[in-house]
């Protein structure tokens, strides 16, 4: 079992009175308990309290997310579920190193569906990190929240075979962010045979315009910021950026509504002062020259920026989603209906942002069609709002046991 | 044809600005358009992009390639057949390495490139050399590599050849000895790559408390300080150290890339970088790929008149420099002088990958 004597290395951020390696002895939760919704709605309050939290946006949105109307909101969909799930036990995080605040809500996740959480964080310092694990330890520490005190701890280790292999032993979940390369390390370390694995892999994103229905929007400074949100603000590399547009409409309307929109973006990204690292601009430069070697038909646009790389491609191949890359590069490619589109799905692909569409009738195409991917169908600029379905899974679900009575 | 004898007869760096503009340029419109009609993907790049031979109306439209395009693809410009050696980089383990096919004529054209440009370091005379090195560089083709094409390179100015690590990368002290007991009172060449200079030469006769007297020799390298970075040896440091330990004080560094073998831009007495006639350098701006005035920091991009049989002869490097000036430097060698400043840095990634 994890003891501190025995994992010197393991450093513990947020920790109760008992040992986590006592965890599986404990009571699970049904879903929703008010000993957890409680316990994140006064963690929502102190950091919306709290003025060093307040100057980061991403802690500011997970405090909103944990505010108790929102998590009323939340359970709303889980209501007839209330009485017959419970938590699976012990759940086991590990944490992406780049999203800081992502540890957050998979814990939050975590204790909404009624279990014992253990979340494991990469080494990699942020500053809302620190705010947020002061938060939970302090808020923890509360007595009224005595009960469920030792049901929670966040840990940070350098990579160890031998550390995973100890959480992994006593968890019902693990819940593996990182992409493929954590998932294939994580998963060298074995499961209970009734445990399994809850992945986030590496994903590939894009989006829809309907030009003429963009064309009409008034406030196109508007979507460009969304877009940045969706993209530049994690530099791309999030798996919910879009990486691929495809424009729908007539040639004409396409190529105004594209000067148009990049217009826009240009204006948001100097307002926002965004510019890419030197070395971020030769990879974009790398990529597109490879994309350019390996795909067909294709076009690279003149920019007067390297912050905006743009290509455009006059047909789609599958093997698009190998020349991804951050920081600002984007393909595009106009046709007047999805089915090019919905041809080169694969399970790699993740989010579908659109501008002009019927989010259900995006989702009847993605099901008509048979396609093995697209789990995410969101309006533009939400690419990155968190969710309790995710990836395809719904959370909540995938982290509780359902008790069937007959 | 471009006339590699004549280009080559031009005297390294006797050429200004205006002067040297008009005899690169012609090479490099005549170097693209042999490309852009000879290899199929340099032709698609170009097309990509919008760019063709014929729009090259100055140096700074001359289309680059990023140099770890050769990583991934294999480019050429001549037939299979005329192919007589492929250089590889060399790359950490683990990671690709490019790939530059050399057919004799670029080969040979390299060769004597190098030559007209090392003898203002070295002098015409061969000189007795120091590989400071191991010979395992050459007999392990692995490692046959930039190290390897580099000791090559050099080998042909010196004569007497020792290594100066043995195949366990130990300091062969008996052999040094004996070396300069022989050329006692010669001047003497030194050739190595700064790190393995600095990690297995300089720290080795520091340790063994071994101190040869090399106050006759010329020391040449290269390679870059990246490895050394996290030492914080500058190359002040370098060249003080050495002089501690042994005496020398000739130290000469020079920056190149397998991808433009040949071409190198050696330093002179300033400790400047020096571009020769034969090839040049322009610092890029980041954001836009903009030309950067002299004296502001970019993105190197190099070009070079000898890649005939491949399509490198004008690529943006992952090395960031500043051009410190043109024709005036102390020294008197005429064209751009410039400072590197190390690699361009690993991004940090925001997202949600790599945890």
């Amino acid at each position: 079992m994890p003891r501190q004597a025995n994992f010197p290395q393991v450093n513990f951020l947020v920790k109760g009175d008992a040992d986590p390696g006592q965890m599986p002895g404990f009571k699970p939760f049904p879903i929703f308990h008010p000993a957890m919704t409680g316990f994140l709605s006064d963690l929502s309050k102190v950091l919306r309290n709290d003025k060093e939290a307040g100057q980061y946006p991403d802690v500011v949105t997970f405090a909103f997310f944990c505010r108790s109307a929102n998590l009323a909101a939340l359970e709303k969909p889980y209501a007839s579920l209330k009485k017959s799930c419970v938590g699976r036990g012990v759940t086991f995080h590990i944490a992406p190193s780049n999203v800081p605040v992502n540890f957050a809500y998979s814990l939050a996740v975590g204790l909404l569906s009624g279990n014992a959480c253990i979340v494991r964080l990469s080494e990699k310092q942020f500053p809302q990190v620190d705010i947020i694990c002061k938060a939970i330890q302090g808020v923890l520490h509360r007595k009224v929240h005595a009960g469920i005190r030792d049901y929670l701890a966040i840990v940070r280790y350098a990579h160890s075979d031998e550390i995973n292999a100890c959480f992994s032993r006593i968890c019902d979940t693990r819940i593996i962010w990182g992409g493929d390369n954590t998932i294939a390390r994580i998963r060298r370390a074995p499961l209970p045979p009734r445990a399994f694995d809850v992945t986030f892999a590496d994903r590939y994103s894009m989006g829809v315009i309907d030009a003429e229905a963009y064309l009409a929007l008034d406030d196109k400074y508007g979507v460009a910021v969304g877009f940045f949100n969706d993209t530049y603000l994690f530099d791309q590399n999030a798996c919910t950026s879009p990486r691929l547009l495809v424009w729908i409409g007539c040639e004409e309307t396409v190529e105004k509504a594209k000067a148009v929109f990049w217009g826009a973006v240009d204006r948001v990204l100097a307002d926002k002062g965004y510019s890419n690292e030197p070395i971020t601009v030769v990879d974009k430069l790398s990529a597109v020259c490879s994309a350019v070697l390996c795909l067909a038909d294709i076009k690279v646009e003149n920019s007067r920026k390297n912050t905006v790389m743009r290509v455009k491609l006059n047909r789609l191949d599958s093997a698009l989603s190998d020349h991804a890359c951050g920081g600002g590069l984007f393909y595009e490619y106009a046709d007047t209906s999805l089915d090019a589109l919905m041809k080169i799905i694969s399970r790699k692909y993740q989010t579908l942002t659109y501008i002009g569409f019927d989010p259900g009738a995006l989702r009847d195409a993605v099901i008509e069609n048979g396609v093995t991917g697209i789990d995410r169908i969101v309006p533009f600029g939400r690419a990155s709002d968190f969710s309790l379905i995710w990836d395809g899974y719904d959370l909540i679900r995938q982290l509780s046991r359902m008790v069937d009575a007959q | 044809m471009l006339d590699y004898d004549q280009i080559l007869a031009v005297t390294p760096y006797s050429l200004v600005k205006e002067k040297k503009a008009g005899f690169l340029l012609g090479i490099m419109q005549h170097l693209t358009a042999h490309h852009y009609a000879k290899c199929p993907e340099y032709r698609k790049l170009l097309d990509a992009f919008g760019k063709s031979p014929e729009k090259i109306k100055s140096m700074v439209d001359v289309p680059f390639l990023p140099v770890r395009l050769f990583k991934a693809h294999a480019l050429r410009s001549v037939e299979k057949d005329e192919i007589i050696r492929t250089m590889t980089s060399s790359g950490t383990s683990g990671t690709a390495v490019s790939k530059i096919f050399l057919d004799r004529k670029t080969s040979a054209n390299q060769t004597k490139a190098l030559a007209r440009i090392a003898v203002y370091s070295i002098g015409k005379a061969r000189l007795p050399l120091i590989i400071l090195d191991t010979s395992a560089v050459l007999k392990d083709r692995k490692m046959f590599s930039a190290r390897g094409a580099g000791i090559l390179g050099f080998s042909m100015f010196g004569r007497d050849k020792i290594y100066a690590l043995d195949e366990d990368m130990n300091l062969d002290i008996k052999g040094i000895e004996k070396f300069l007991e022989t050329h006692a009172n010669e001047n003497i060449l030194l050739f190595g790559f700064t790190f393995m200079i600095w990690q297995h030469f300089y720290e080795l006769l520091k340790k063994h408390k071994f101190h040869p007297d090399l106050s006759q020799g010329v020391m040449i390298h290269g390679g870059g300080w990246k490895k050394l970075a996290d030492k914080a040896v500058s190359a002040e440091k370098f060249n003080q150290a050495l002089n501690r330990v042994c005496g020398i004080a000739r130290v000469y560094e020079y920056y190149g890339m397998v991808e433009q073998t040949g071409t190198i831009y050696m330093a002179c007495d300033t400790g400047h970088l020096h571009a020769s006639v034969y090839s040049d350098i322009i610092i890029r701006r980041h954001d836009d790929f903009s030309p950067a005035e002299y004296g502001e920091k970019g993105i190197i991009q190099t070009l070079s008149a000898l890649p005939f049989s491949y399509p490198g002869h004008s690529l943006l490097t992952e090395d960031e420099g500043v051009v410190l000036g043109e024709d005036d430097c102390p020294c008197g060698r005429k064209g751009k002088y410039f400072k590197v400043l190390g690699r361009i840095k690993k991004a940090e990634i925001r997202g949600c990958s790599d945890a």
